[in-house]
């Protein structure tokens, strides 16, 4: 991420915009040197947890478990506790629980947890649509283009941009997610893949929206695309935004 | 003429009068003295329904300015937690009513609506940029911090923080200008 802010900050032409990546990275080094938020939006917690077939999990539930963990790190970690307990109700729940936790069987005996705290700003500015698949790649890459255009200076850019094609409703987003795991910049490893990601970074990065959305060249840093097979008669898109308080960590057990 | 803006800030101290609220310029840069007040979406449906019951506020807004922003919590020995901006339009409902009792400035991250620019023209406001995301940065810049209203919120309530050179840049002034619209004009590139 530092690196790739570094890059951001050479290319971008705007001088606010420098200045800008430039408190963006002395930020970076603050939180870290500090052991403190970069962003006091400290997120959703996002859990991706491949459970090898051959792993047999013992003394209660893992979903419980990993709740706890959710509990205890944003409790005796001093993150901002920025979960409602029911969507209309909006009751805080005071400790960051639950956390959104997806599973995937996978061969082996080992389990794999990846943890992607998820901000507000951001993941407001996502968006899905069913696309007719006559509109084909075009399609995708105006639907793309008017997401990041839409969302503007809301989702605090330089961003990343999660793209998920095909599939059906939900996988389409999910598959956007998943592609922010990747760390950022990393070409998905299709060729043609690749092209289409740094194509869309090109002309994302044209539309002038500039860091905070206050002018310039440097609106993404990446662009990660995911596709599935999908349906004879669909073409789903989802854009996943994340900002540049990007934060991951897994482990393997 | 944003291409004439100074790269070097200006230091602005609260509580502002009109005269200086009107010298503002989009593009320019900030640094705010003094006191900012924050507010999140709850206290601001608080603040708006004791404005329309024509009840007291708890807080003085002639001459001030407030922080859309929500901190994390204080680690022990501190005086607050990472304190960044938050997205201002989910304030927008409520700002111009906070506006026409003489707040004189806002600080978030975010475009407005067109009911808000047209109130800081109206009535002599500003909306300033914060830079979402670098609030360890910005948490320096914070002296002092006291709640002063609605506790009960967590980190919705309303805190007086005491900042020195709070760094934000204009980007709604009196005179109708919005740097988002032209920052992205003067950006974009055709081919
Ligand atoms: S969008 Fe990201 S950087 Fe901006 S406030 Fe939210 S979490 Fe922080």
């Amino acid at each position: 991420m530092i690196s790739a802010l570094q890059k951001a900050y050479e290319e971008e032409i705007s001088l606010t915009g420098k200045e800008i990546i430039k408190q963006i990275i002395d930020n970076a080094n603050i939180a870290e040197k500090e052991e403190v938020p970069m962003c006091q939006d400290t997120g959703f917690t996002v859990v991706f947890v491949e459970l090898g077939q051959d792993v047999h999990i013992e003394g209660g539930s893992f979903e419980d478990a990993i709740y706890e963990g959710v509990r205890r790190g944003y409790t005796e970690g001093y993150l901002r506790k920025s979960i409602v307990r029911h969507p209309l109700d909006r009751v805080n729940t005071g400790d960051n629980t639950p956390a959104v936790v997806y599973y995937k069987l996978v061969p082996g005996d080992k389990l794999k947890i990846m943890v992607a705290p998820k901000g507000g700003g951001s993941e407001n500015m996502s968006a899905i649509k069913m696309l007719k698949p006559a509109e084909g790649v075009e399609g995708v890459k105006q639907f793309v283009l008017d997401t990041v255009l839409a969302a503007g200076p809301n989702p605090c850019p330089p961003i990343i941009v999660g793209v998920g094609i095909g599939g059906t409703f939900e996988k389409a987003a999910l598959l956007a997610k998943e592609s922010l795991l990747r760390a950022v910049g990393k070409p998905n490893p299709s060729p043609e893949l690749a092209d289409l990601e740094r194509e869309l970074l090109i002309s994302i990065n044209k539309l002038g929206i500039g860091p905070q959305g206050l002018g310039g060249r440097i609106t993404a840093l990446a662009v990660h695309v995911e596709v599935f097979p999908t349906h004879i008669a669909s073409l789903p898109v989802a854009v996943n935004i994340n900002c540049h308080a990007s934060r991951h960590k897994e482990i393997i057990l | 003429m944003l291409e004439n803006i100074s790269m070097t800030p200006i230091r602005l101290k609260t509580p502002v009068t009109d005269d200086i609220i009107k010298q503002l310029r989009i593009g320019q840069k900030v640094l705010i003295n003094g006191f900012l007040y924050t507010g999140r979406d709850a206290a601001h449906a608080k603040l708006v329904a004791l404005i329309d019951n024509g009840q007291d506020l708890p807080i003085t807004l002639n001459g001030q300015i407030i922080y859309y922003a929500g901190p994390s919590p204080a680690k022990p020995g501190r005086i607050i937690g990472s304190v960044g901006p938050t997205t201002s339009g989910r304030m927008d409902l409520y700002a111009p009513k906070l506006i026409a009792l003489g707040l004189k400035g806002m600080v978030g991250k975010g475009k407005r609506s067109p009911e808000v620019i047209k109130a800081i023209k109206q009535y002599n406001s500003v909306y300033f940029a914060a830079v979402g995301g670098a609030a360890a940065l910005i948490s320096k810049t914070v002296k002092q911090c006291e709640v002063v209203a609605y506790p009960e919120l967590g980190p919705e309530a309303i805190y007086r923080l005491a900042v020195e050179d709070f760094p934000v840049i204009v980007v709604n002034d009196t005179q109708g200008g919005d740097l988002y619209e032209e920052g992205i004009k003067m950006y974009a590139a055709t081919s």
